[in-house]
């Protein structure tokens, strides 16, 4: 591309002309105040739009009985009755313990098999490795409406419903795929002297997994940590499907089929979002910073 | 990257593993699970696609029927234009307005981003089931949006989600709402890796900001906007939940996807060879359009 290069070729003049007018040139950087009051209007014109539904169900989730619902408007007083009508009526003691029970089973042993995976994709030869990679791909770009019809029947002619497990080990199978992509992006970069350093102390493969990369890559393996437990939490189309009966269902599965009909206890409903958001959420504060940079990083490398 | 970046000098077959077989046992439970829950009902899904199976009498073998009617059924069309119009919504209006703000924010640095991009990422964090229940009441005829236009002039009451012309953008826009935040962080993140130099050389050449986006940020965000385009493209035609939760494909089947035929076919009427049918072609076009999208990368 020529015009990037002439650009290229300017921009290291620039450094040099930086460079001996350091002063004045930073003076010049700065960003003017009306270039900050544009970019806080914008920022701060698409984050209300991102917030303003879910502080509407929020208000929502507050009101009295008897304060009608229209449009956005405050509580005329705090009721927290709704969360434990919605509680009750949604069975979430239920739910929610059985979303628990799936994703500390999903989490760890998804994110444990994509290390395995990415580990021997990133540093390790041996034949069919190309295809072999393209068939965990496959899963990443597969949608999972299409095989979860035979899926579910074949499931149910052998008898295997009726357990936690028909969710849980179909969950892990469809993450892998992403999980051993990304692990594969985080073991290539920069791993190659430890690697060797390893070696020549000695250490067989499983020690030099464990003791020397897992811990140098930290950020990218709680990226996937979170990832898979807001996935698992949230995943609602093989809990709808695979988890069989009410009292096996999670808490996006068991909500989510009162929707879609009339909605008659919209405070209750939004107790109920309530609710089933916090466990997630809470991943997603503690965690964001380092998430978010593990995500626009990792994400983006070939 | 590049192989011999991975391995230096080494004895012949050697690799860090030692023995040959070691790579296969770290491979051995991802590709046992891989392989029995997504390639081998992949493989069963194209078996029973050339079937009538109502999943109670054994299936009946048809030949290429069910493909026969996804291409001239006019209600099978549609569900593939409705995927279009989800992709205009879920992908390219995302797209569109994140580079169009990261254009705009390009080269200030703004205070508190942290927070801003914190906040911006909150409904990847959520269940679509939240998603839908706050926008349910946002197109709801005493809702949101209702209120918001009657700021502006005579009483709005539509119930935006019942009708056959709004549902879909409806639908749609929730996705739009959903996905923008996505596309910003990935944005702002890649346009602080460009080099600062190149839009100091840009301005002493007297580039205006047209010229400052379509040479350096665009090119400079390439890699951001492939990754953006596969997660959204494949997210719209993958759609399955936000229809399911908000209007069931209604009304009539104004909102129907493949993703929601699919399922309403095999587990709600029983056609379970048709609805696989379904899942091949969209399997197909998904895959047609990822390699598309990885084409577009690699160019230049």
């Amino acid at each position: 591309m020529t015009v990037t290069d002439t650009i290229a070729s300017k921009a290291s003049r620039a450094r040099t002309a930086k460079r001996s007018s350091d002063g004045l040139v930073s003076a010049a950087r700065r960003p003017p105040v009306r270039a900050q009051v544009v970019s806080h209007v914008i920022l701060g014109f698409f984050t209300l739009f991102t917030l303003l539904p879910l502080v509407s169900i929020l208000l929502i989730s507050l009101y009295p009985d008897g304060q009608l619902i229209r449009g956005l408007a405050l509580p005329e007083s705090i009721n927290f009755g709704n969360y434990a009508r919605a509680w009750d009526t949604a069975n979430f003691t239920v739910l929610m313990t059985n979303s628990a029970i799936v994703a500390i089973f999903v989490v760890p042993i998804a994110s444990f098999i994509s290390i395995l995976g990415g580990y021997a994709f990133a540093t390790m030869r041996f034949r069919g490795k190309n295809v072999l990679f393209l068939i965990f791909l496959l899963g990443l770009l597969l949608p999972y409406e299409a095989p979860i019809v035979p899926l579910y029947y074949d499931m149910n002619m052998l008898g295997l419903t009726g357990s936690h497990f028909t969710l849980i080990v179909p969950e892990i199978a469809l993450f892998l795929s992403f999980g051993v992509f990304w692990m594969r992006a985080a073991f290539g970069d920069d791993t190659q002297t430890l690697i060797e350093a390893a070696r020549i102390d000695g250490a067989n493969s499983w020690t030099t997994l464990w003791r020397v990369l897992v811990p140098s890559i930290k950020p990218a393996i709680v990226t996937l940590l979170v990832l898979f437990f807001m996935w698992s939490w949230n995943e609602f189309l093989l809990a709808l499907v695979l988890a069989g009966s009410a009292n096996l269902q999670t808490a996006p599965a068991g909500i989510g089929m009162f929707l879609g009909e009339r909605v008659s206890d919209l405070r209750g409903l939004a107790a109920a979002a309530i609710i089933m958001s916090i466990p997630p959420l809470l991943v997603y504060i503690f965690l964001q910073r380092s998430f978010i940079q593990g995500v626009t990083s990792g994400g983006v490398k070939g | 990257m590049s192989a011999s970046a991975i391995r230096p000098a080494r004895k012949v077959g050697g690799s860090v593993a030692g023995p040959r077989y070691v790579p296969f046992l770290y491979l051995a439970p991802g590709l046992a699970l891989v392989l029995a829950f997504v390639i081998y009902p992949l493989a069963r899904t194209v078996q029973v696609s050339f079937t009538d199976w109502n999943g109670v009498i054994p299936p009946d073998f048809i030949g290429v029927e069910n493909y026969v009617e996804i291409l001239t059924d006019p209600e099978l069309r549609a569900l593939f234009v409705h995927a279009a119009v989800l992709i205009f919504f879920y992908a390219l209006i995302p797209i569109a307005l994140g580079l169009l703000i990261t254009a705009v924010l390009a080269r200030t640095r703004v205070r508190g981003m942290t927070a801003y991009r914190a906040l911006l990422f909150v409904p990847q964090a959520l269940s679509m089931v939240v998603v839908a229940i706050a926008w349910q009441w946002v197109f709801a005829s005493t809702g949101i949006l209702n209120q918001v236009l009657t700021l502006f002039g005579n009483e709005v009451t539509t119930a935006w989600l019942g009708s056959f012309e709004w549902a879909l953008p409806a639908v749609g826009l929730t996705g739009t709402w959903r996905q923008i935040g996505l596309c910003m962080v990935l944005f702002l993140a890649g346009v602080q890796k460009i080099d600062p130099a190149l839009y100091e050389a840009a301005k002493l050449d007297g580039a205006n900001a047209w010229n400052e986006f379509r040479h350096i940020t665009l090119p400079g965000l390439r890699a951001e906007i492939a990754v953006a385009l596969t997660l959204t493209v494949t997210a719209a035609l993958k759609s399955f939940d936000l229809v399911y939760l908000m209007t069931r494909g209604g009304p009539g089947t104004s909102t129907s996807v493949p993703g929601y035929e699919i399922f309403a076919r095999a587990f709600n009427r029983g056609e379970i060879g048709s609805a696989a049918s379904l899942g091949v072609t969209l399997t197909l076009l998904i895959v047609v359009f990822a390699f598309a999208i990885e084409r577009f990368r690699k160019e230049s």
